[in-house]
């Protein structure tokens, strides 16, 4: 335990509320009625349903097939009948629906037909498309497809294989508890990992106020006989489990945004993700259930493993939710989203049902102007100016927002939690960006829609070019052959001469014409083009576009960091 | 709330507040102690001044007071132009100060968090230029009685010029200049010897020194509680120091020593109380030793060659006004573009 360790800037230290969820252990779920199970549960693609209504599934059936490279499949949960594949409301805060499998469990949880694979015999592509069909995603929250972040990178070997045992935000405690009770387990997903990264060393990074977990997983490691794996005891400070956090504390490295962190030799997973690596190759079980910790104002808070699709009240209720619960959310206090109903589904994303109450979260006092104390500065783990991105988005000046590097912002909350005027400054972060999303978004439609055009109106001026050359070919033709009949009457006169001449003015006046009509027609389309967005507007998008290729940093491949 | 995050840590702009205030006590006390009640009373002036000023600004503005009167930043600014102003200046005076400071300065520049200079800075300087001569009557320490105090503050008593004098700073400053002079009975008398009148304590002025003790020890209190960061303070000390310092060295006869400029006039109160201001002040680190090193700078300057008794309040207004500059140019490189 000699290790040296590296701190970042910043973070945080809100109360834990660690304790009560990990008394007792984590308890198994009763079938509900009803699972709804989202086709979209991971980043990428939307799977595409492999069954219909009134088909009879088996538990860990694949019920959608990944959509690509980027997508992760998806399962029954348990085994029953398809009842419907509907839009239903999904665990998001914005009440939007999703396309969703909804099985009427049969009662007898049957599994169907299981494949396992030894992975150290098995080509790693194989292996990739067996994880990516197995439903592997990152369970830390980012539930990022994990076989593309099963790829050595570059060099073919990887320095550092992180796991994140951290568990940063307060009240979730699902994989502190994975670890007390499945750590040899999850071992073996992660001894898969480090064969598919042929990674050098594997650093556990476990908040220190988790002895048990870290003691657990020491032994598991011990008993193993494998070398090269550490189980390293952090300070607890929030966000040390974001990913970009916790690599740095292990290894130093800052990987910056928009770049993979396999390009500096690390790759980091969820401690969860590990285990259901172990569950997919060795048991061959898919993803289809995960530890979720209820906590909050309940009677018991606790860990349950619960099967994907699951309503999140029926979870709730054997904890016994506490009068005066107005909502629920999806993770912890700090970067949790709230939920817009209490029986949306639980999902692969979900680690942590917090049940809310006014008493236990209460509204936040009224928001006063800022003093410019530079507290949130202090506490921003990714070293912003959190103040000045506030300033410039609430101004909507959002490329100035971009210069102060709003899209290094993690959103951890970090800033809005320590700010004394109460600003709900994580709130403007995240509305500027979906603002320049939406404005970029909005500009390739409109560059498609004007190249669209332009090619058109190109075709057509072509043609009628082509057709006024035609005609004046014609024309010329004909008046060349009256010339030269007129020629032979009328030499002397010099008759013929002009008939030349004029036969070419037709044709400049032609084509002329016709390129004045297609330049006028033109000028109207680009006036339409710029209908959309007013010139303000217009500006911002091209200076966005500057910046864009200015910084000519690839979109980012890396899961962002899920802060639990 | 409707996002996340649901927890906030128990800060307020008012406790912020409220900590500077206490952190003022100490000095404030010693300031009683040492130069009698004139203080407390300018101290009162000033509070109902900035309170009622702010509230009938936040009246016309359509803000909530209660909100706003409440957060104490009117409250900051008030004793700042109490302790800046002289102890014994008219009670109009301070009024006029205190009213320009929350009402132009403040609010009409946008209200808390928007003004770009420093409120009670910009008043000392707006009244000094304005009333030079009632901005420069000092009384020495234990001169003037309770009842003097009051009547000067309440227009009793105008015989100004026959019972108070200047400040250390400023008295000091003639008598060099005259023992620069050939003429002057005073010729070729060393700072030292100058700085052995009633006027002088152990290191910087007598009683003001104590006052500056008060200032320091508030001061590391807000350090202590995180309320401010060192390189404000730090710098600005360093920078007066060093300047004070470079001069003294080299023309000792000339010059006072760095250890009285630093316990001297406003120097502690500007380096933990007036510079600290985060609305005006600059916000990076870097940027923040730029700040406060050009103050203390250009506060020595104007001690030593300008005209007024002293010279924080100039120097604060000059380095507000590059703040934004400094600020933009001093910005740290965020997580994973640091060259290190
Ligand atoms: S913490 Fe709040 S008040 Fe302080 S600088 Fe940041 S945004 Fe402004
Ligand atoms: S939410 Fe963004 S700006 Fe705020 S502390 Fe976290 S990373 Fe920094």
């Amino acid at each position: 335990m000699l290790r040296k360790l590296f701190s970042f800037h910043g973070g945080v230290k809100p109360a834990t509320h660690k304790d009560q969820s990990t008394l007792d252990p984590i308890a198994p779920v009763p079938l509900p009625e009803r699972l709804v199970i989202p086709l979209h549960q991971s980043v990428g693609g939307q799977p595409r349903p492999l069954v219909q209504p009134g088909e009879r599934v088996f538990k860990g059936q694949r019920i959608g097939a990944a959509d690509g490279s980027l997508s992760s499949a998806v399962h029954a949960s348990t085994s029953g009948l398809v009842r419907d594949i509907v839009p239903a409301v999904m665990p998001h805060t914005s009440g939007l629906t999703t396309l969703s499998v909804v099985i009427e469990p049969d009662g007898e949880d049957r599994w169907g037909e299981l494949d396992k694979v030894r992975f150290r015999s098995t080509p790693p592509d194989e292996l990739r498309d067996f994880l990516r069909d197995a439903g592997i995603v990152g369970l830390g929250g980012a539930v990022f497809p994990s076989h593309l972040k099963l790829k050595p990178g570059k060099e073919g070997a990887l320095q550092t294989l992180v796991i994140n045992g951290a568990e940063c935000e307060p009240f979730i405690t699902c994989d502190d508890m994975l670890m007390r009770e499945r750590a040899g387990d999850m071992l073996k997903g992660i001894i898969a990992m480090r064969h598919m990264l042929q990674a050098r060393e594997v650093l556990i990074g476990i908040e220190d106020n988790k002895p048990q977990a870290i003691a657990a997983v020491q032994a598991a490691i011990a008993a193993s006989g494998e070398t090269g794996i550490e189980a390293v005891a952090i300070p607890t400070r929030y966000p040390a489990g974001g990913a970009k956090q916790l690599i740095r504390v292990l290894t130093g490295i800052e990987v910056p945004h928009g770049r993979r962190s396999t390009d500096f030799g690390v790759q980091c997973f969820n401690v969860g993700t590990a285990y259901s690596i172990f569950e997919a190759l060795e048991l061959g079980r898919p993803l289809i259930s995960r530890i979720v910790t209820v906590a909050g104002n309940v009677d018991a808070p606790r860990n349950y493993e619960v099967l994907i699709g699951t309503p999140m009240d029926h979870v709730v209720r054997l904890s016994g939710a506490r009068a005066g619960t107005d909502r629920y959310i999806m993770g912890g206090p700090m970067m949790g989203a709230r939920m817009p109903a209490f029986d949306v589904p639980v999902v692969k994303a979900t680690n942590c049902i917090l049940v809310g109450s006014p008493a236990l979260f209460p509204p936040p006092p009224p928001e006063m102007p800022c003093i410019r104390c530079g507290e949130c500065a202090k506490a921003c783990p990714a070293d912003l100016a959190p103040f000045e991105m506030y300033w410039h988005s609430r101004a909507k000046n959002f490329g100035k927002a971009q210069e102060y590097h709003l899209f290094d912002c993690i959103e951890c909350g970090c800033c809005s939690f320590v700010c004394p005027s109460h600003i709900p400054l994580v709130d403007y972060f995240r509305f500027s960006k979906s603002e320049i999303w939406a404005r970029e978004r909005e500009k390739e439609a409109a560059d498609a829609a004007r190249d669209r055009f332009e090619f058109k109106n190109f075709r057509q001026e072509r043609e009628k070019q082509e057709k006024a050359e035609k005609l004046a070919a014609k024309a010329a033709a004909t008046r060349e052959k009256v010339g030269a009949d007129g020629a032979a009457t009328a030499t002397a006169s010099g008759g013929a001469a002009p008939a030349k001449p004029s036969a070419d003015d037709a044709k400049r006046a032609l084509i002329e014409a016709a390129m004045e009509k297609a330049r006028q027609q033109k000028a109207q389309v680009q006036a339409r083009n710029t209908d959309a967005a007013d010139p303000a507007v217009q500006a911002e998008i091209a200076a966005i576009e500057a910046r864009r290729l200015a910084s000519a940093t690839p979109p980012t491949d890396s899961p962002p960091s899920s802060g639990a | 709330m409707i996002n996340s995050p649901f927890v906030r840590k128990p800060a307020s702009v008012q406790s912020v507040m409220l900590q500077v205030l206490l952190a003022l006590l100490p000095g404030i006390a010693a300031y009683a102690w040492f130069f009698g009640p004139g203080i407390l009373v300018q101290i009162a002036l000033a509070t109902a001044a900035a309170l009622a000023g702010e509230a009938a600004m936040l009246a016309i503005r359509g803000k909530p007071k209660a909100l706003f009167l409440s957060d104490l930043s009117a409250i900051v600014t008030a004793w700042l132009i109490a302790l800046t102003f002289p102890p014994i200046a008219p009670w109009w005076l301070t009024v006029t100060g205190t009213l320009l400071a929350v009402v132009i300065v403040k609010q009409l520049y946008g209200g808390l968090g928007q003004n770009p200079f420093n409120p009670a800075m910009a008043a000392f300087c707006l009244m000094i230029v304005a009333y030079p001569a009632l901005m420069s009557q000092w009384p020495a320490a234990g001169q003037l009685d309770a009842r003097t105090q009051l009547d000067l503050i309440f227009g009793g008593a105008r015989q100004i010029d026959a019972i108070t004098g200047a400040t250390p700073l400023d008295a000091l400053r003639t008598a060099l200049r005259s023992a620069a002079d050939p003429a002057s009975t005073q010729h070729g008398l060393r700072a030292a010897q100058l700085m052995d009148g009633p006027a002088f304590g152990l290191v910087g002025g007598r009683g003001g020194e104590w006052v500056a003790l008060g200032y320091l020890i508030g001061g590391l209190w807000l350090l202590q509680r995180r309320i401010i960061t060192w390189h404000i303070p730090a710098a600005f000390c360093a920078a007066l120091f060093a300047v004070a310092g470079l001069l003294w060295a080299l023309k000792p006869e000339g010059f006072a020593s760095p250890l009285f400029h630093l316990a001297s006039g406003g120097a502690m109160l500007g380096a933990f109380f007036i510079l600290t201001d985060p609305v005006s002040g600059a916000t990076t680190a870097r940027g923040k030793l730029l700040f406060a090193a050009g103050a203390g700078i250009l506060t020595y300057v104007i001690r030593v060659f300008g005209a007024y008794p002293d010279g924080i309040a100039f120097a604060t207004l000059l380095m507000n006004i590059c703040v934004p500059l400094i600020d933009m140019k001093t910005q740290a490189p965020v997580f994973g573009h640091k060259k290190d």
